[in-house]
């Protein structure tokens, strides 16, 4: 077994090493070294200035701005997308109760969650461009169907009062699905005798839910929480193609900030890339902290 | 309270069987009616984008003006040639399909042989090397963007399929890597000790025993990649600059979606966001629970 191991090692193993160190290790590198200097691209001329970037950052009301819809998404896209998410998970789960005998899930639940899982399976650029289509104030399906019942309608994206909330609607209504499937395969881990004791012990669908399900889905709940907070922190590609940031910057966050910095009319990479790292660093507290506040103890089905 | 109902219950319960139901059951249709009211509701949610996208994709710019939610007059396939030929969908359909079938087959394989090394192999190092792939799971593509396109241009991929492949690939070396670790540390190693005593070789036992056993799991990852490689939107639009005929899917829906801001063709826009849900819906619904298996496991790492 282990006699000649090394040409295999080495044939496999310093290809995909290779691929990666110079394509993700090196540019994640670069981009801390890039994020202290005054580069502005296409010339090779770039200027340590240490932290001036950063100091700029601080003082920078477009950034604050974008963080501060970010921190909005981050307080609200995880809540609504998890209590939905469970919402209808539990709905497909347990809907069909059958009296004393236990818990079954309802019909055609396996239907529900192909539907429902769909908007995972589309490119968030389709998702975008199809919503903005949605959210059209003239002929779109949302303003068509208010004034169909004699109502007027916002202009949506247009209006800086409604675009950010009509954004995180889509943020919303893209991942709900999937979580319905995480949720819906944690729960069906569950074992069959916990809910059958619950029952007999005369509690209630919610009372089940709140004490039994969910201390019993908790891990799930925190990876879900952890991965929605990343994606509220992004939020790039729906905001570009959807709004761009606008209108005046009401739904503007800080990777479109970053993209327009670096690949915008002017090419101000060293400070783009200083955003870049205090998104990283954000990113990476904000998965830390909601690891370290969900940690409770692990149950194990023995 | 349970301690009074215990006695009577076991006596009580086989003769009024009938009579007990019936309230039961009463509740249970109140309980079903709601659940299956809110569960249709949000299927009702998430398709209508979507369908109507479709039926939209079939009439008249007139048509989508006058009654956003009216039915088609006629069937117009016009639009989908337009969108197809005019809007060039058709190519650029072509083209990501040629990037990631590359894209595809190079993370397989490159993440197949690294996964395997690491389950199966002791040596120095091999710890770090492996946290050194895994980590790659943690990091915002943002913060790697600028000094990529750097990357890029330098080794002259810029704008040429084959860089995107490259870089596709390597970006997903992460998950691929550690959800096949784990794949591969679970299958048995007496079949590979028992071919190893028949004069197995090392490539032969990966090739031969150890690759067909992990076909599950490669086929979950391998749909998991292709889908995100698909959906790719980011990485096309800052290593795909400038040369039109060679864009991605992404971009130029992207592209008929500002052109139609001026021309005011809706029709074209319908039917080329169509042309490129339909397959992926196809793909989705024929694979359906590999797809649910691959993309969960993806997150829950």
């Amino acid at each position: 077994m282990r006699h000649g191991k090394w040409p295999l090692i080495v044939t496999f193993l310093v290809p995909p090493v290779l691929l990666y160190v110079v394509f993700v290790v090196s540019p994640y590198l670069q981009a801390f070294q890039i994020s202290t200097t005054d580069w502005l691209g296409y010339s090779p001329d770039a200027n340590q200035v240490g932290l001036a970037n950063f100091k700029t950052l601080w003082h920078d009301d477009y950034v604050w701005n974008a963080l501060k819809n970010n921190a909005v998404l981050l307080a609200l896209v995880p809540v609504l997308t998890i209590v939905l998410g469970l919402f209808f998970a539990t709905m497909l789960a347990m809907g069909g109760r059958k009296g004393r005998a236990g818990v079954t899930g309802v019909r055609g639940g396996a239907l529900y969650r192909t539907v429902y899982f769909f908007p995972q399976v589309l490119s968030v650029v389709i998702i975008a461009l199809l919503w903005k289509e949605v959210y059209h104030p003239n002929q779109g399906l949302l303003t068509a169907a208010l004034h169909g019942i004699g109502l007027s309608a916002p202009t949506w994206l247009g209006d800086p009062a409604t675009a950010f909330w009509c954004v995180l609607a889509v943020m919303v209504w893209s991942n709900v699905g999937f979580y319905v499937v995480l949720f819906g395969a944690a729960m069906s881990a569950v074992p069959k005798e916990i809910y059958e004791a619950v029952l007999l012990d005369g509690a209630s669908r919610f009372t089940t839910l709140r004490r039994v399900t969910l201390p019993l889905l908790w891990d799930t709940v925190q990876v879900a929480w952890v991965y929605l907070a990343i994606f509220a922190l992004d939020g790039f590609i729906l905001v570009q193609l959807m709004t761009n940031g606008g209108p005046n910057f009401s739904t503007d966050v800080i990777g479109v900030r970053m993209y327009d910095t670096a690949f915008g009319s002017e090419t101000k990479f060293g400070y783009a890339s200083a955003i870049g790292v205090v998104m990283f660093f954000l990113t990476l507290s904000v998965a830390v902290l909601s690891l370290r506040v969900g940690r409770r103890e692990r149950i194990e089905y023995s | 309270m349970t301690t009074l109902d215990q006695p009577t219950r076991p006596v009580a319960a086989p003769a009024s069987t009938a009579g007990r139901d019936r309230p039961v059951r009463r509740e249970l249709g109140v309980a079903n009616t709601l659940s299956h009211g809110f569960l249709l509701l949000w299927a009702l949610l998430t398709v209508l984008p979507l369908l109507w996208m479709f039926i939209s994709s079939f009439k008249t710019n007139g048509e989508i003006l006058a009654d956003p939610w009216g039915l088609p007059g006629a069937l117009h396939l016009d639009n989908w040639a337009r969108a197809w030929t005019g809007a060039h969908i058709g190519r650029y359909f072509l083209n990501s399909l040629v990037v990631v079938a590359g894209s595809v087959s190079l993370t397989m394989l490159m993440g197949a042989t690294a996964a395997y090394v690491f389950a199966r192999y002791e040596f120095r190092g091999r710890q770090v090397v492996y946290y050194l792939f895994v980590g790659g799971l943690m990091f915002p593509v943002f913060l790697a963007l600028v000094p990529l396109f750097f990357v890029v241009r330098n080794a002259g991929l810029f704008g040429t399929w084959a860089g995107l492949i490259l870089v596709y690939a390597a970006y997903s070396l992460p998950f691929t890597v550690f959800f096949l670790t784990a794949f591969f540390r679970t299958l048995p190693t007496s079949v590979a000790e028992a071919a190893m005593v028949d004069g197995c070789g090392h490539f032969r036992l990966f090739f031969r025993v150890m690759l067909p056993m992990a076909r599950p799991g490669l086929i979950s990852v391998a749909i998991f990649n292709f889908l995100s490689h698909w959906n790719q939107f980011l990485l096309p639009q800052v290593l795909m600059q400038g040369d039109e005929s060679k864009w991605m899917l992404a971009q130029g829906l992207f592209a008929l979606s500002v052109s139609q801001g001026y021309a005011g063709d809706y029709a074209r826009l319908f039917a080329g966001l169509s042309i490129a849900v339909l397959p992926v819906l196809a793909v989705y619904v024929a694979f359906q629970r590999q797809v649910q298996a691959g993309l969960t496991a993806g997150q829950l790492k």
